[in-house]
């Protein structure tokens, strides 16, 4: 049924360009978040990783989706490090694996390469819903993703449904307690601060939409 | 920002070739993977592979206790972040001698990830790595498999380290490892903020004059903040947590650190150390030996922890095993 609605390599470069530039633009942002109940790192280290990216993107460009995400994960997880390398570098590398060495995918495909990605932050991190981290974010916003294609709505609609609840699930990891992370020993001290992780894996997302918007 | 850097995004590399050039006769980088500090001896044969590592900004932590009777390799991370998993991987290859091969690491969640994927890697080829995490940061967890590792990485290192030297099988070196974790307790206190180079500024907001007991060596936050308190009082606070941990009592033998975070000044290290000489003497506990120092810091962060190191024989005999690295030499 999305047949018709097709994301090409274009559009997944242009993704991964604009989270470069995300990377950059939120760095201090991140790692004043990190700075309140962790150890200060989130946003450089992403941005060390994109530099990366950015600097290899020009050899990768004749790749097809999933080689392209596996570069683009292999690289993080050699340059980021810390938690986030693992967890963004499993993100990206099982992203592009449900695009089967094609050149494009269809919405309904994109939705698998999501869900790929998610539960790649999930098996690594072992985290759930309400530990404080990234899976707050990614797991309702796939969650919403799913129910939306389930009931069969446009691609602009279902992806607006999957960023708005990846936002809701941001915003929830305010009042928590957090159960993963350097976060896990503040004990109630972490209450009051967004978690790092789900802040930008919301902006992951929303950069994946916004791109979209352009397409669909 | 009171740091002298060139571009902070080339600070790890240009530390690591500075590092090098200053300690050519100790220590090489892998030429393959320029985050993994080898020692010249490693692999030393017959000899289990004594790997440790973790984020920079440490210093001397992880690099500098690389060398002759001491750790084989080092696997370094961006500034306060672990390191990924290929140099994990990579120091295995280096320094396995076929007796297969010790992580120590501080426990962070992200060192975990990382070195765990590189065991993995070195399994899939036969060879056997364990990993011993360090626990010692009393404040930072009721639950100890909970709890950050900070500078009681050293004691942890140098006896699992003196253990693989003595010609201990991996089993015997993770036993020396573990044994040194469980009897060894870190309690510190900051008193301001390292400056990160990448930011330009201060890593977590201080006022003048606090200070925060039970902080981490990456500045995450400890149990209470307040108004700096006399040396004394501070170290009574640390050593009430401390003595009772360990469970001491009369009779027993301790090892002592006293570390600067980095920016610490050595006199008031020895101001601190008296306390806490004073404290043990009270108590009837003996020490076995003194560190005073910087080991494990925070770049250029003012603060000082305590750690105890409870010691039986085999204990002591492995701290005081002999060690050539550059930042630590016993004869």
């Amino acid at each position: 049924m999305y047949k018709n609605y097709i994301l090409d390599k274009d559009y997944f470069i242009q993704v991964v360009k604009d989270l470069a530039v995300m990377a950059e633009v939120e760095r201090d942002y991140l790692t004043k978040l990190d700075s309140l109940i962790g150890d200060s790192d989130h946003g450089i280290n992403l941005s060390i990783g994109f530099r990366e990216v950015t600097k290899k993107l020009p050899e990768w460009e004749n790749e097809n989706i999933t080689a392209f995400f596996k570069k683009v994960g292999m690289t993080l997880l050699g340059k980021v490090g810390g938690a986030a390398g693992p967890l963004y570098g499993g993100f990206f590398m099982k992203l592009g694996e449900p695009a089967n060495n094609k050149e494009e995918v269809d919405f309904g495909e994109f939705c698998n390469m999501i869900k790929n990605g998610v539960e790649a932050v999930e098996s690594r991190g072992k985290a759930i819903i309400a530990d404080k981290t990234m899976v707050d974010t990614f797991r309702p916003a796939l969650d919403a993703l799913m129910a939306a294609v389930e009931a069969g709505q446009q691609p602009l609609d279902a992806f607006d449904k999957c960023v708005k609840a990846g936002e809701i699930g941001r915003d929830s990891t305010i009042p928590l307690i957090a159960k993963k992370g350097r976060a896990l020993r503040l004990g109630e001290r972490a209450i009051g601060h967004m978690d790092p992780g789900s802040a930008s894996s919301y902006m992951i997302l929303n950069i994946f939409y916004e791109n979209m918007k352009k397409r669909f | 920002m009171r740091r002298l850097i060139n571009d902070p995004y080339e600070i790890v590399e240009e530390m690591l070739d500075g590092y090098c050039r200053a300690f050519g006769d100790h220590v090489k980088l892998l030429e393959h993977d320029g985050r993994v500090v080898v020692s010249k001896n490693a692999p030393k044969k017959d000899k289990v592979g004594v790997i440790v590592g973790g984020g920079s900004g440490h210093e001397p932590l992880f690099l500098g206790y690389v060398g002759e009777g001491f750790a084989d390799a080092a696997v370094i991370g961006n500034i306060n972040t672990s390191p990924s998993p290929e140099p994990c991987y990579n120091s295995v290859k280096a320094v396995d001698a076929g007796k297969g091969c010790i992580y120590l690491y501080g426990n962070y969640a992200g060192d975990v990830m990382n070195f765990d994927i590189g065991a993995e890697m070195a399994a899939e080829e036969g060879i056997r790595v364990e990993t011993v995490l360090i626990t010692d940061d009393v404040i930072s967890s009721k639950n100890v498999a909970d709890r950050r590792g900070i500078a009681g990485d050293f004691f942890v290192f140098k006896a699992a380290a003196a253990k693989a030297e003595e010609g201990s099988d991996l089993d015997g070196v993770v036993a020396a490892a573990k044994k040194a974790n469980e009897n060894c307790a870190t309690m510190g206190v900051a008193l301001g903020a390292a400056e990160h180079p990448t930011t330009g500024s201060e890593m977590f907001e201080m006022e003048s004059g606090d200070m925060e007991i039970g902080m981490g060596i990456h500045g995450e936050p400890g149990v209470r903040r307040g108004k700096t308190e006399p040396a004394d009082a501070v170290v009574t606070e640390i050593m009430d947590v401390l003595v009772p941990e360990l469970k001491l009592a009369k009779g027993d033998e301790v090892c002592v650190l006293v570390n600067s975070l980095g920016a610490t000044p050595m006199m008031d290290l020895f101001v601190a150390f008296r306390k806490v000489s004073m404290i043990l003497e009270e108590k009837g506990v003996t020490v076995h030996k003194t560190f005073i120092g910087t080991y494990a810091s925070t770049m250029n962060m003012p603060g000082t922890s305590v750690t105890l190191l409870k010691v039986d024989d085999e204990l002591k005999k492995l701290i005081d095993y002999p060690t050539n690295a550059p930042y630590f030499i016993q004869k």
